[in-house]
């Protein structure tokens, strides 16, 4: 069988293997064939040489990839943040009356520290100077249709949707009532 | 067999009359009975779907087809609104909520001949990156019952399944199980991506003003897009090609798009390709099977002569605590819509239109919902609104030059690991809270949406634990094309193998002669010809 064919016929039977189990059978190959490299005969060495390139396909150490081996990230630490910010019971209430998802426990003040603890990390980075973008399709202007109407009347259908309807009205209880606070619950 | 095919494939399939849109949505169906326990649907719509069928073979068999989407059955994300379907997000809040319009994307799907098969599960309101936290279960990854992953890690199935990803988890699975040929999701911070790289299918997200919004129930407004979920990339650029466009309902779409895409071109020569392979892109927790897919496919492209350079986005690292501030305040702002009184929940509590709305909105969301909107109404208050929220904005800013000068020093796209591993087991998965979860799995995903630019996961390869690994390419604002164009490139020359049907016997399968046997990729391109 030529080398070519021979080599062929490894290159399926290595590359089923998996590429783990490859590269090291390759560098084994490779390194007990450069040790007889003196007595090598042309088969040997044109082998070797078809081998190298398809093994550096597959092989993730040492190659000349450009991607990074290790993370780049440089960890933010404790002392780069400012201080925590404390979550007094009064801005809880003030939050709970905006959010109106009942959530003065414990558990959501737990929550939200975290929360916060984590936006604090946004200070380490210098922004001197820079605009705050609102979009990234702000150097568009808005389109803006015709002022004329173009669909509606569907008033009953919408009005089905809610769960307490008088003829044309939702229905919502009295309002003007603030939320009790935390001492009154 | 037939749901193996793709798009393309059966798309000339029905056209030339080897199977009928009927027996196609039938067989889907049953697949979706079948594959019941991924929970990958919250609403099957079986009527519709078999009407919308019957409609689609009365049209092939008088030959006026409606486009390349005709008669191929598709899922939808749940928060996209579909008309006299239950349309949840996945929420108590709108259990029972019926929506009396579709969203823009989904009639321009309708009026192409797709057939839709049904609302698939989702994370609560896509906050999430696991799509565990829904009203109606978690979703679970096909590829937990495949042969790979019951040999390779040696788990079982019921009890070591492995998460979908997320958000839009059940979209992912319905394509990745062949309930459907495509599907729609959302993409906030990954939402499209995480699950398309997890469950091993290509998984788009346009640029950010290229696709409407109209019907997309919103998470963050100034990120969200609606993503593309398909088994192909030829596929999902024939979708963007349906649903790209301008739309006058949604004023952040753009008047200005590129020409709908027909086809992405199969010759070009890649020493005009410039990719970027960002060094900040390899954070901490990557795995190394994922750092070995990036290296591989890196060299794959170096070996075929692209041009390929290691470049440096310094914000990258800041992007994900910028990504997390923006979205909850935005999501705050979002979440208010929701008192119980147009639509949706209700409480019983009539004290007050301030008690009625805390009760209803405290049964109405889960506790990821409800701390979002609790910690997005804090960075927006008066004290901290410059100290949080205009930060966040000046650091986005930050982000997306880094990426403007990348692209304008001539790079076409760059190349990143999606996720940081393979889909994790949900036991593991549920031992962190939401926000620590969406904070690790997010990072990489999340700079694309915050500069608004296109991104696609391809899958590349299965890890040691017989799970799919995904890759990112994310290209300049409004160059889906050429980004699809790399991206099918990829697919081309790793040879992903999708998920294997275990077909049910005795169905009287249609056979589909495809293409002729063609060498397999690797064969043709590394091994040594003679």
């Amino acid at each position: 069988m030529s080398v070519v064919n021979y080599t062929r016929t490894l290159q399926k039977v290595i590359l089923n293997i998996g590429p783990r189990c490859y590269h090291r059978w390759v560098t084994t190959a490779s390194v007990a064939l450069r040790i007889r490299d003196s007595k090598q005969n042309f088969r040997c060495r044109l082998w070797c040489g078809l081998l190298t390139p398809v093994h550096y396909q597959y092989s993730t150490e040492g190659n000349t990839s450009k991607v990074p081996s290790v993370a780049t990230w440089e960890p933010v630490l404790e002392n780069q943040l400012p201080p925590a910010k404390q979550v007094p019971a009064d801005l809880v209430d003030k939050l709970e009356r905006l959010a109106l998802v009942d959530f003065p426990n414990q558990e959501g003040l737990v929550c939200l520290k975290k929360a916060i603890r984590f936006a604090d990390q946004l200070h380490v980075v210098d922004t001197e100077g820079v605009d705050p973008m609102d979009s990234v399709l702000e150097n568009r202007a808005l389109y803006l249709r015709e002022d004329a109407v173009a669909e509606g009347d569907c008033a009953d259908r919408l009005l089905q949707l809610s769960k307490d309807t008088v003829e044309e009205y939702f229905v919502a209880p009295p309002g003007n009532i603030p939320l009790p606070g935390r001492e009154e619950c | 067999f037939i749901q193996r095919l793709l798009r393309i494939e059966v798309s000339l399939a029905l056209k030339e009359g080897r199977i009928s849109p009927t027996e196609l949505c039938r067989k889907c169906l049953n697949r979706i009975k079948k594959t019941h326990h991924l929970n990958a649907y919250i609403t099957v719509s079986e009527e519709l779907a078999l009407k919308q069928a019957h409609e689609a073979e009365s049209r092939l068999s008088k030959g006026v087809s409606k486009g390349p989407l005709d008669g191929i059955p598709f899922a939808v994300k749940d928060n996209f609104c579909t008309e006299n379907i239950k349309t949840t997000c996945a929420s108590n809040m709108l259990k029972d909520y019926t929506p009396p319009y579709n969203a823009t994307v989904v009639q321009k799907l309708l009026d192409q001949g797709a057939v839709l098969m049904g609302k698939t599960n989702l994370d609560e309101f896509a906050m999430g990156s696991g799509s565990t936290d829904s009203a109606f279960g978690p979703v679970r990854n096909p590829w937990s019952y495949e042969a790979a992953y019951r040999e390779k890690s040696g788990a079982d199935p019921d009890a070591d399944w492995v998460i979908a990803g997320g958000s839009s988890g059940g979209s992912a699975a319905a394509v990745a199980s062949l309930t459907s040929f495509f599907s729609l999701g959302s993409d906030t911070g990954g939402s499209t991506r995480n699950p398309g790289a997890l469950c091993g299918v290509v998984a788009l997200k346009p640029t950010y003003g290229l696709v409407s919004r109209h019907g997309l129930i919103p998470l963050v407004n100034s990120m969200d897009v609606p993503g593309i979920i398909t088994r192909s990339v030829h596929d999902a650029a024939t979708v963007l090609g349906v649903l790209q466009g301008h739309d006058v309902k949604d004023s952040t779409t753009v008047t200005d798009h590129p020409t709908p895409l027909t086809g992405l071109p199969d010759d070009f020569d890649p020493r005009n390709i410039r990719v970027g392979i960002p060094k900040e892109y390899h954070g901490p927790g990557l795995s190394q099977e994922t750092l070995a897919q990036w290296s591989r496919v890196a060299d794959m492209f170096e070996q075929a002569g692209f041009q390929v350079e290691q470049v440096s986005l310094p914000h990258t690292q800041h992007s994900i605590v910028c990504y997390h501030v923006l979205c909850h305040a935005e999501v705050a702002s979002n979440m208010a819509r929701f008192d119980g009184l147009e639509y949706g929940h209700r409480s019983d509590v009539s004290s007050s239109t301030e008690a009625m709305y805390a009760a209803t909105r405290h049964g109405g969301f889960n506790d990821v919902v409800r701390g979002r909107i609790l910690s997005g109404n804090y960075f927006l208050l008066k004290q901290n609104y410059e100290h949080y929220f205009v930060k966040a904005q000046q650091v986005r800013r930050l982000i997306n030059e880094d990426f403007r000068r990348v692209f304008g020093s001539g790079v076409d796209v760059l190349l990143t690991p999606t996720t940081l591993s393979d889909a994790m087991r949900h036991t593991d998965f549920v031992q962190e809270d939401n926000r620590t979860r969406s904070a690790q799995e997010d990072i990489f995903t999340q700079p694309a949406n915050m500069a608004g630019l296109p991104a696609v996961s391809v899958p590349t390869a299965l890890s040691s634990r017989g799970l799919p690994i995904g890759l990112q390419l994310i290209g300049p604002a409004f160059q889906d094309r050429s980004l699809l164009t790399v991206a099918q490139w990829i697919e081309q020359k790793v040879g992903f193998a999708p998920i294997r049907y275990h077909g049910d016997a005795g169905e009287g399968e249609i056979r589909v002669d495809v293409l002729p046997s063609t060498p397999t990729v690797w064969e043709k391109n590394y091994l040594i010809p003679c």
